[in-house]
């Protein structure tokens, strides 16, 4: 179905169905519970969820098919989205030009770098388009802040007049889709439990569906065939005769316009953009995703996408009082003594929990959440590994 | 034979280059400027070359491209901080003598110090907490370097460069978050005493008019122990038996292994004092810049780049890189080159090593078949 053999259409079915239950599976816990702030069903997160999901795939055919390490991928998703912004403040607030805007400059932005990072391979590649990727972010804090807004960032304003959409004089513009605007929801409430259903939300989730299907693809095809063979023997591909250039700029490009997407996306659901978007620890971050679910997988990458951004949203936000609460049952020594061991790990630390989950995964556990999963469903005497990813899908509910 | 004519070649190629470039600034912006701004190119460009003197040190014994090296360099930082607090513990002494607003008499803060050796040389060694850090931190970082190494870099020795990246990266993420987790978020001030304060007028000594060269006397300081550093850890290298097993361990591991020598021991050894380095530049860095827990990732991006400019495992190439990138920093930081050029100084660095890679893969002074797959 689809062009895809029954395995992967069989997983194809379950992102699907994830991504469309999202909210439901997202807030499993009632909104009167304690552990309702563990719930992450609700727009702005689950969002973030998908759109980082994108990014991560596309960082992932570059990385996990030609094992080239960029550590500069941040700088398209910045010019993804401020090709988007523009579209907006100038053309018209529908989300689609913009997003289509934000893959377009980014793949062109991809192939200049590409070009030019490809020449070199291993650390050298990887301080390339580091390189690249902090020359843009300091260009774009700086010198070019009349396109970029410098520091502050682009917004949409109440003087921004789109030519294509009709604002009443003085309306701030929102992005919309064909008259649908982003931030329209529906909730529905069931008992004690409330489900958002955020347009914007089912947006960007169809550009992830579309994405995966597209990078399913591109692993099964001859061209993915291709980038293996670049990441396990360049030589010996260059002996049958074959040229690696074109295949790795094929794929940088391809991947630089995932991010691009991603970009476009972030400025549709939240009309900004900004240079931190560009910064360094962006581009590590997009690849403690990708290595954190599960490096060369098809899943891998969205598992690790949303498993940062639910540490980033959720865990941050536990503070001291929560952590009383949870082991108020104890003694008071010991609930003391407790809290104070856990506080350095939440809340503001969260980074900390985040490094040290990183570093355990790269020693113990190379293979991410995915190879995790399979080790886990292997133990309990399934079926043995069926597939890189399905084990994990089901192994990990949320996203 | 080949080998050293091309170096040679290199060498007098870069060396020529440099001339001429101080020849052309010379005549572009006078000799005043000129020097101004190479002192300060140089100040700078002391902690890019040591942190990526240590990155290549670390590089060529073990074979191993350490993102944490960022990390020990802010480590170095935090040990001045640590000592200047340590030094200022101070116990409640109630004084008679003064009173509060309220009528009460006014609580004061003594330190240990006072009691101990008095005022005056007590107030002495406060003011001098950084210089004396330098001695604090030395065991300090040799330890933290060698935890590192033997607890997890070393089972990293088989695993491809990206594990390698992957993991320290993790460990720098690790490390700065542990020292946010006790010192705060915000920069900590740590001045340098009191005596290097001021502004030093080098133009004067040269028979130049006064107050046209002037320059801080702390960021000279930190030059000359740049220099200093640089020129004690290369001379370790060539005159010791030591140095001279661990030189031979970077050429051919395996034959010195063979020859009975516990090469490991020793590049473990290497580690330490490549973890030292680092640290000895955060801590004397502490004064030019207020230490925070992200100061060392902001250096590693640019002493990595450093590192590549150099030539991935040369060492020489690493301390030239980093002085010539210093420099090239501070003269594209001038006013009259912003007005034609603006935004150079926040580029020019990745500029020069992105033309370097494309034109000299290896660097400037890189050798053959290292990291090259």
């Amino acid at each position: 179905m689809l062009g895809l053999d029954k395995k992967d259409f069989r997983l194809l079915v379950i992102v699907v169905a994830l991504t469309m239950l999202a909210p439901f599976l997202l807030n499993p816990f009632p909104e009167s519970s304690g552990l309702a702030q563990f719930n992450a069903g609700y727009p702005d997160l689950m969002q973030r969820f998908v759109i980082f999901g994108i990014f991560a795939i596309g960082f992932n055919i570059l990385f996990g098919l030609t094992g080239y390490l960029s550590f500069g991928h941040a700088a398209f998703l910045g010019v993804g989205s401020y090709a988007a912004i523009w579209m907006m403040k100038l053309v018209t607030l529908n989300v689609i030009p913009a997003i289509i805007m934000g893959v377009i400059f980014a793949g062109i932005f991809a192939l200049a770098v590409g070009y030019i990072s490809l020449r070199r391979s291993g650390i050298y590649f990887s301080i390339l388009t580091l390189a690249f990727a902090q020359m843009s972010y300091a260009l774009a804090y700086s010198v070019l802040t009349p396109i970029t807004g410098g520091e502050t960032g682009l917004q949409i304003k109440a003087t921004d007049r789109p030519i294509l959409s009709n604002l009443e004089p003085g309306e701030i513009g929102r992005a919309n889709l064909f008259g649908m605007d982003m931030r329209t929801s529906f909730e529905l409430g069931l008992g004690d439990w409330l489900f958002t259903f955020n347009s914007g939300y089912y947006i960007a989730a169809v550009f992830m569906i579309l994405a995966f299907y597209l990078s399913i693809r591109i692993f099964r095809s001859p061209f993915g065939t291709m980038l293996r063979a670049v990441k396990s023997n360049q030589t010996r591909m260059y002996y049958t005769g074959l040229n690696a250039r074109p295949y790795t700029l094929a794929a940088f490009v391809i991947s630089g316009m995932y991010a691009g997407l991603a970009g476009g996306l972030l400025v549709a659901m939240d009309t900004q953009a900004g240079p931190e978007r560009m910064f360094w620890t962006a581009s590590g971050e997009v690849v403690l995703m990708t290595i954190l679910g599960g490096v060369g997988t098809l899943i891998g990458p969205v598992l690790g996408a949303g498993a940062i951004k639910y540490m980033e949203n959720i865990l941050s936000k536990i503070n001291k009082d929560i952590l009383h609460q949870w082991f108020a049952i104890l003694p008071d020594g010991i609930e003391n003594f407790l809290v104070t061991i856990v506080y350095p790990f939440v809340g503001k630390g969260w980074h900390l929990t985040l490094g040290i989950i990183f570093m355990a995964v790269v020693i113990f556990l190379p293979g991410g959440l995915v190879e995790g999963g399979q080790r886990i469903a292997r133990l309990f005497g399934r079926k043995k590994a069926k597939g890189d990813a399905e084990e994990a899908t089901q192994s990990t509910p949320a996203e | 034979m080949d080998n050293s004519r091309s170096n040679l070649t290199a060498t007098t190629g870069v060396l020529g280059a440099i001339v001429a470039f101080f020849v052309v600034v010379g005549l572009l912006f006078g000799v005043e400027a000129t020097i101004l701004q190479t002192l300060d190119g140089l100040s700078k460009g002391s902690a890019y070359a040591l942190i990526a003197l240590g990155l290549t040190l670390i590089f060529g014994t073990l074979g191993v491209v350490n993102f944490a090296h960022g990390a020990l360099f802010m480590i170095g930082a935090f040990c001045a901080v640590t000592l200047s607090r340590v030094l200022t513990l101070s116990h409640t002494v109630i004084d008679e003598s003064k009173t509060d607003f309220l009528g009460n008499p006014s609580k004061i803060q003594v330190p240990y110090l006072y009691d101990w050796f008095g005022k005056e040389t007590g107030d002495a060694i406060i003011d001098w907490a950084v210089p004396l850090a330098i001695l604090f931190s030395i065991p300090i970082m040799v330890l933290v370097g060698i935890v590192m190494e033997r607890g997890l870099i070393k089972h990293f020795y088989k695993r491809p460069h990206a594990d390698q990246i992957l993991v320290t990266f993790g460990l720098a993420i690790v490390l700065q978050e542990i020292i946010k987790a006790f010192y705060g978020a915000n920069p900590i001030p740590t001045p340098a005493p009191a005596a290097f304060s001021g502004s030093f007028d080098f133009g004067a000594m040269l028979g130049f008019d006064p107050n046209v060269i002037i320059y801080p006397y702390w960021r000279i300081i930190y030059f000359a122990f740049g220099a200093l550093l640089i020129g004690g850890v290369f001379a370790f290298l060539q005159f010791t038996t030591f140095g001279m097993v661990v030189r031979a361990g970077m050429a051919d591991r395996e034959t010195v292994q063979l020859l009975g020598i516990n090469i490991d021991r020793r590049f473990t050894l290497m580690f330490g004092l490549a973890a030292a380095v680092a640290g000895l530049a955060g801590v004397m860095y502490t004064p030019i810049n207020s230490p925070n827990y992200h100061m060392g990732m902001d250096f590693l991006v640019l002493s990595f780049v450093v590192v590549v400019v150099g030539g991935m495992g040369s060492l020489p190439g690493a301390v030239l890189a980093g002085f010539l990138l210093g420099v090239l920093e501070a003269f594209a930081s001038m006013g009259e080159v912003l007005e034609v050029l603006p935004g150079l100084n926040q580029i020019i660095i990745f500029l020069v090593a992105i033309i370097i890679l494309l034109t000299r893969p290896r660097g400037l002074m890189g050798r053959k078949g290292v990291m090259e797959e």
